[in-house]
């Protein structure tokens, strides 16, 4: 195990290193430092000996080993526009996506394993039929424009409904629907403050209205893909000789299906649903912006709009590292679910 | 009463393309303590009749018609739950591939105990004893650390053990066999037969041994059916069908081992291959590939092409042929015709 974490550590740190490359050279390469930092009117001269103050005529190896033993401490310098180390910008920022990211992430799991298992079990009942076609359906719409159907649907209201009034079911839609100004769909609204910077949403009922908008549209991405993975999964289980000596031993179907069968196809799906929960992260900045919730991806966008080069390049390592870390724990849970794999490093 | 019976059981399976026949009007019985072989090409319907014997087989395949008789009830419009207290309890089966039947994240001790639980009531400590006591019976070294290892720490023969010893968990009364050394080792095969074989005469376990290796069934069975196309062609005493094989499949596939090929010479084989169930040949499914459609003088038999076989009855062995009906009924009027001549 320990021997595992070493190994899994080392390669994190290769990564590291590597993205911080990339980083620093996009911090190398975009914009004029100086110019950002005094405007127009400081004289050329000045402009010069400031340059050489700040090191930025050292060769580009010098630089980056001073911007690699900072970032190593967590130091990335000051913030443009905040005028406050960056570190600290993206701390203030960070809880809103991670809360966000959790949600989603939440619904994502405990939609997709029931209904992909359902799907799989009964592929000709109706309503596995309809999962099919609705996740073809979230899987082409792209976030933004679920998230804007989504507002006018829940948070805006429509005139027009195609539910008929007379019944209980559908004037249940409706109002659902066409209610005014019903789900909130901008910001965060008051999260409760918990240590920190952090601040929670999940604590209050009200911070949980505001979270469901966002997390829904976020989810709507990566949940069909969830549902259809691990549906085919399933049913190639299914087909195994396994599952048919299971059924010969005279086991109950709920075992086969719930144990048998849903553990092996857990292991493809947790291995493509550790890179997805990264990416999910990306995605943020999409949801963020459509429905201005104030995390990192919101904070990002931001930055590049005003040239805020030491936020971006902050923002890249953040991800990256959040990137890295998701992924060793996803690497030890497979560990723990997949017998033949040992956690122990040493060769089977 | 036997304590297995089959009566003309009809096995289809429903595809886009049509139905397709995959097993038809077979019957045979099973005593208890009895081995009966099933032999054949791949494709001719023998693992479709083992599955359907437990009601196992996979959709879109179904029973289409006949009955499956388990000591006295009827398997085939059993309900499913009351289907599931037979199978692996009364009637359990081996499978073929070892390395595939073993589920890969589930240690042998579940694997096993689960077994047990699903069909008594006992405590975790009993079912522990008795799964290692069959460990046992089957030669596995070290038993209780087995029972906590996963498959893929086993090799292919240890796994196949354990899988016997599943098969015998319950005591049951009759185990099926699916080609149970095909995917093993060589020297390990008779191994593995012959632990098998022990164990079923040692509890007076009835077996049906599904294989292509006549070898073993000779060895092994006391009855076989040979099976061609979905149908049973040839069945009787396994002695009398390898000695003197009826049937020209039969024939062929005694003539195909290769210990009957002349040493130097190319093996024989039987000529073309087991038709597409889904497009069976007119008449005898075999005639395409037979060397007796011609009688002996050179004149066709109408019959082979365009009636399907009954069996005949030739010694304790039926037969599902034309030319041999044809033989009996010459043999039998010859003789009336002796005793007609000489009274």
């Amino acid at each position: 195990m320990i021997a595992f974490l070493v190994k899994r550590l080392f390669h994190a740190l290769l990564v590291m290193f590597v993205i911080s490359i990339i980083a620093f050279a996009i911090q190398d390469n975009l914009g004029d430092p100086i110019q950002q930092m005094v405007g127009q009117s400081v004289p050329e001269s000045e402009r010069a000996e400031l340059r050489e103050e700040l090191g930025l005529n050292d060769p580009f190896l010098v630089q980056y080993a001073r911007f690699a033993i900072n970032a190593a401490q967590f130091d990335f310098g000051y913030s443009y526009v905040f005028n406050q180390p960056t570190t600290e910008v993206i701390a203030r920022h960070l809880p809103a996506t991670l809360e966000l990211v959790a949600a989603a992430t939440f619904l994502i799991i405990t939609l997709s394993v029931p209904i992909g298992v359902y799907s799989a079990i009964k592929p000709r009942a109706w309503l596995s039929r309809f999962f099919m076609g609705i996740s073809i359906v979230g899987i082409s719409i792209p976030v933004f424009l679920t998230a804007i159907m989504l507002i006018q649907l829940f948070a805006i209201g429509v005139s027009w409904t195609p539910f008929p009034v007379d019944t209980a079911w559908g004037s249940w839609l409706n109002d659902l629907i066409s209610t005014e100004g019903g789900m909130p769909a901008y910001g965060r609204g008051n999260p409760v403050p918990v240590f920190g910077t952090w601040e929670t949403n999940f604590a209050s009922l009200e911070g949980l209205t505001y979270l469901v908008l966002p997390a829904v549209s976020l989810a709507s991405i990566m949940l069909p893909l969830f549902i259809r993975l691990i549906r085919a999964e399933m049913l190639e289980v299914m087909q195994s000789d396994y599952v048919k000596f299971a059924r010969a031993k005279g086991i109950s179907m709920r075992r086969i299906y719930f144990l048998h069968a849903l553990k092996n196809t857990m292991l493809p799906v947790i291995t493509v649903g550790g890179v997805q929960i990264g990416t999910l992260v990306a995605y943020t900045i999409l949801t963020e912006t459509v429905f201005q919730w104030p995390g990192m991806g919101l904070m990002f966008l931001d930055a590049i709009e005003r040239s805020d080069i030491p936020l971006i390049v902050t923002y890249l390592m953040i991800v990256g590292l959040i990137f890295v870390i998701t992924n060793t724990i996803v690497d030890l849970i497979y560990g723990l679910v997949n017998p033949t794999v040992k956690l122990t490093g040493k060769p089977a | 009463m036997a304590l297995l019976e089959v009566n003309h059981l009809d096995v289809r399976f429903a595809l886009r393309l049509g139905e397709v026949h995959a097993l038809r009007d077979v019957n045979f019985t099973l005593e208890r303590g009895e081995r009966l072989g099933i032999v054949g090409e791949s494709g001719a319907g023998k693992s479709v009749a083992a599955f359907s014997l437990l009601n196992l087989i996979a959709k879109p395949g179904f029973i289409a018609g006949g009955e499956v008789r388990f000591d006295g009830k009827q398997l085939n419009s059993m309900s499913e739950r009351a289907l599931r207290k037979v199978r692996g309890n009364r009637i359990s089966m081996i499978f073929q591939d070892p390395m595939m039947t073993l589920n890969p994240v589930l240690s042998i001790g579940e694997q096993m105990l689960e077994c047990l639980k699903a069909h008594r009531r006992i405590s975790s400590k009993e079912a522990r004893a008795i799964a290692l006591d069959k460990l046992r019976q089957v030669q596995i070294p070290s038993p209780e650390t087995r029972l906590d290892q996963y498959p893929h720490e086993l090799s292919g023969g240890m796994r196949q053990r354990i899988i016997i010893a599943i098969a015998l968990l319950l005591d049951p009364d009759i185990i099926i066999a699916d080609e149970p050394t095909t995917a093993l080792d060589v020297t390990i095969q008779a191994e593995i037969m012959a632990l098998l074989l022990e164990l079923c005469e040692k509890y007076n376990v009835g077996l049906i041994l599904i294989t292509h290796d006549l070898g073993v069934v000779s060895q092994v069975t006391q009855r076989m059916l040979v099976m061609y196309a979905g149908r049973v062609i040839e069945q009787g005493p396994t002695r009398e069908i390898i000695n003197d094989p009826q049937h020209p499949y039969t024939q062929g596939l005694i003539n195909a081992l290769p210990q009957m090929a002349t040493p130097g010479e190319k093996l024989n084989q039987i000529r073309g291959s087991m038709p597409s169930l889904s497009n069976l040949p007119s008449g005898c499914a075999f005639h395409p590939r037979c060397d007796f459609i011609k009688r002996a003088d050179g004149t066709q038999r109408p019959a082979c092409t365009q009636q399907v076989p009954e069996f005949v009855t030739s010694g304790n062995c039926k037969v599902a042929c034309h030319m041999v009906a044809e033989l009996l009924d010459k043999e039998a009027n010859d003789e009336a015709r002796l005793k007609e001549t000489n009274p």
